[in-house]
């Protein structure tokens, strides 16, 4: 056989391999004007079903309410990191464009620079409701132009969950406040030389749990190393070379180089966010879990992992500064926002959507719900609110000295170099100062050079 | 890939009784020979040619997922980058050693030896075997990457086994987590060249083996002279399509290990997806894509140079 006719063939396997693997199919349905289509994260545990029930409970209500209308719930169930892609995917084509989008605040801005959302700024001008928001909240989906692009429903802080039966074994006060990083980790060691059993603290880290890692895990750090440690906003440029940093990862390394965190293998699983909440904290193999305000909600009766008796084994600490500075404490703020999709096709449909969700007595359940801090003023102040579970004025006094992300466009990626560098120091594949290093390229790479040393 | 490929090992069979080649080509020689492939012609420009231009195309802008507007053209930009690209390096030195352990080493070797154990058993074993074989093949590539996982994840299969036996048991996936993904790959692969062996030996006469037998050549012997030398073309192609069907595994490695930890099983296939989709960034990811095919190709000439020569 003449070889040369062969060639044709083989290279259109390689091409069919090379483009298979790129090209993914989406099913678009078509559109109808009287439904409208809500794509929200649901969570990798099938149990955890609180973000789903609620919309649900909300669909339900909103057609019994608008006659004729149909709302058609999409739950993406995939790990943070691939909704986000998934939604991105869904947004490019009007063809599989939701009506309405569920964003974390870090995403808003760069979806809304790649013209995927529409400003509500029409839309709210009308609503009485709006007034309602505190300051804060109003810009957390405002863009570069000014103009508001998502309705917040809630805001979030972080802090030390620790449990005071593991802390009483070993010796330690259940009435813990940790003033500097090293009394954290010397809490730690404290576990796991008097209760081996246990894992003394969880950092998240590592790519698999994206912005999880990012901001619960290294930022609740950073933050702590100084003033605006992740982007100078003076010079308008990303802080690259910073002590802070190191530091940061230093502590990293620390509590996985010592044996301090979950195994690494486990610390490094897309699941981990969900481990913690439903198996390590409630079924008490973890000591001290450096988290978020919104773990109550899987604890309460309707949550995926109910613990009656969690409001008397949890305790919770503000996160220190490094070394003590002024304020003492730290904590980041975050939430997410129902936006819009600028390829939507009912928008207008989708805006009475967010209005329903967003009615005082709507917002009231959310937040209940879901643990979240309430955006609304009406909503803090409502009774049921502020009784619907321990530690919700715990959290909410955070808010005082928490700090917000630089959400800029670029912030996705420098978020994921973020979850790079960690995770080398994790593994042990990176030290502190190569993983740092690598960072800094990344990092002038991702912001075309616009960095600042510091 | 389908199993219609498997057409292709059918051509390498020595024929016998064939016309001289350029009197085939003579009869041949009819322009409405065209129209019974010309929709076949059609649609794969359509999907093939045209999803891979466009491709192409992508590979030289700076589109994005998210984070900016529109694309522009940005050349060589992205290639340049890849080159420059210490993860990148990393991720073709993994791509080749997964490669040379899965397919060439891994899935080649043991489907020849399956098939020729099975030339020579009885038929109940031989039917046995395949369909324990076959069924790893038939499994879609992420049942396989989990149940894979599950075998050698830390309180996996394996590790019981290895209990069970006094031995000490290890964390593969984190320890060693591209011999994991590339013995995965030798699991679910070997079949395909089990069966393309197992046709190419029963195209052997069985008179030049006997013959062979009778002149007093041992096993190894006849298997270096004999075997080995009558199945070359089989070896080729299925190497070639081995190897490229290897070069390509996804879903396997990303179920089991998501490339990581780390970037320690990151091959091409889930570098390009982590900076396409995780990074957001398409125009480099579709450039990795370009260069895996290039390395593909590499292979291909490398197959195909070693079935053209003569024995």
């Amino acid at each position: 056989m003449p070889v040369r006719r062969t060639s044709p063939l083989v290279l259109s396997i390689a091409a069919v391999l090379a483009a298979g693997t790129l090209t993914a199919c989406g099913g678009g349905t078509g559109s109808d004007p009287n439904t409208i289509k809500i794509a929200f994260p649901k969570d990798t545990d099938n149990k955890v079903t609180v973000r789903d029930n609620y919309v649900k409970d909300m669909a339900k209500e909103f057609e019994k309410k608008n006659k004729g209308k149909k709302v058609k719930i999409i739950p993406i169930q995939a790990s943070a990191q691939d909704y986000v892609t998934k939604l991105q995917q869904m947004m490019r084509s009007p063809k599989t464009a939701p009506d309405l989008v569920y964003e974390d605040t870090f995403l808003i801005n760069s979806d809304i620079k790649s013209g995927y959302l529409r400003p509500l700024d029409d839309y709210i001008g009308k609503w009485g409701d709006w007034k309602q928001f505190d300051a804060t909240a109003k810009t957390a989906a405002k863009a570069q132009d000014g103009k508001i692009y998502g309705v917040p429903d809630g805001t979030d802080t972080r802090a030390l969950w620790f449990n005071k039966k593991i802390f009483k074994k070993a010796g330690l006060p259940e009435d813990w406040k940790p003033k500097t990083w090293d009394d954290v980790l010397k809490a730690a060691r404290t576990v796991k030389k008097k209760v081996p059993d246990k894992i003394p603290l969880n950092v998240f880290t590592g790519k698999a749990v994206a912005e999880a890692a990012a901001m619960q895990g290294f930022e609740m750090l950073l933050y702590g190393t100084g003033k605006d440690p992740l982007y100078d906003p003076g010079s308008k440029k990303w802080v690259k070379g910073s002590q802070g940093f190191k530091d940061s990862l230093n502590f990293v390394e620390t509590v996985y180089g010592e044996g301090l965190g979950p195994e690494v293998d486990q610390a490094l699983s897309p699941t981990m966010q969900t481990k913690v909440v439903t198996d390590l904290l409630p079924k008490e193999k973890l000591a001290i879990a450096l988290d978020g305000s919104w773990l109550g909600q899987q604890w309460i009766k309707t949550g995926g992992s109910p613990w009656p008796e969690w409001d008397e084994t949890m305790g919770m600490a503000p996160m220190p500064t490094q070394n003590g500075e002024a304020p003492g404490e730290v904590s980041m703020s975050g939430g997410w926002t129902w936006s819009i999709p600028q390829k939507s096709k009912n928008p207008d449909l989708a805006w009475k959507m967010i209005q329903h969700m967003q009615s005082q007595k709507n917002a009231v359940e959310w937040c209940v719900r879901g643990a979240q801090i309430a955006v609304r003023k009406d909503v803090a102040a409502d009774p049921k609110y502020l009784n619907s579970m321990p530690g919700i004025k715990f959290f909410t006094k955070r808010v005082e000295h928490t700090e917000y992300r630089p959400t800029l466009p670029v912030y996705p990626q420098v978020s994921t170099a973020i979850t790079e560098a960690m995770e080398g120091v994790t593994t042990g594949d990176a030290s502190v100062g190569e993983a740092a290093k690598s960072y800094d390229a990344q990092l002038e790479s991702i912001t075309n050079g616009a960095v600042i040393k510091k | 890939m389908s199993a219609t490929d498997l057409g292709v090992v059918g051509k390498e069979v020595p024929g016998r009784g064939e016309p001289p080649r350029d009197q085939r080509l003579v009869r041949r020689r009819n322009p409405w020979r065209w129209l019974p492939i010309a929709p076949a012609t059609v649609l794969l420009l359509l999907f093939l040619a045209g999803p891979i231009a466009y491709c192409a195309y992508i590979a030289f802008t700076d589109m994005q997922l998210t984070g900016q507007a529109s694309a522009s053209f940005v050349g060589f930009d992205n290639f340049t980058k890849a080159f420059g690209d210490e993860n990148f390096r990393n991720s073709v030195v993994l791509t080749l050693v997964f490669t040379l352990i899965s397919s060439i080493l891994g899935q080649n070797t043991l489907g020849l030896t399956l098939a020729s154990l099975m030339a020579r058993s009885t038929k109940a074993i031989r039917s046995i075997t395949g369909a324990v074989v076959i069924c790893a093949w038939v499994l879609p590539e992420i049942v396989a990457g989990f149940l894979l996982y599950t075998f050698f994840s830390k309180e996996g299969t394996l590790n019981e086994i290895l209990a069970w036996l006094h031995l000490p048991s290890q964390n593969w996936l984190f320890t060693l987590p591209i011999m994991a993904v590339s013995f995965a790959n030798v699991w679910r692969g070997t079949a395909f060249s089990m069966l393309v062996y197992s046709a190419a030996l029963s195209e052997i006469p069985k008179e030049v083996t006997e013959s062979a037998e009778v002149d007093g050549a041992g096993p190894w012997k006849r298997l270096w002279h004999i075997t080995l030398p009558m199945i070359r073309r089989s070896i080729g192609t299925n190497l070639m399509l081995n190897t490229l069907q290897t070069l390509s595994v996804f879903g396997l490695i990303w179920a089991m290990t998501r490339g990581g930890p780390g970037n320690r099983s990151q091959t091409l296939p889930i570098f390009m997806y982590d900076q396409a989709f995780n990074k957001s960034l398409i125009g480099y990811g579709t450039a990795v894509a370009l260069l895996l095919l290039v390395v593909g190709a590499l292979f291909s000439v490398v197959y195909l140079r070693l079935m053209r020569e003569e024995v």
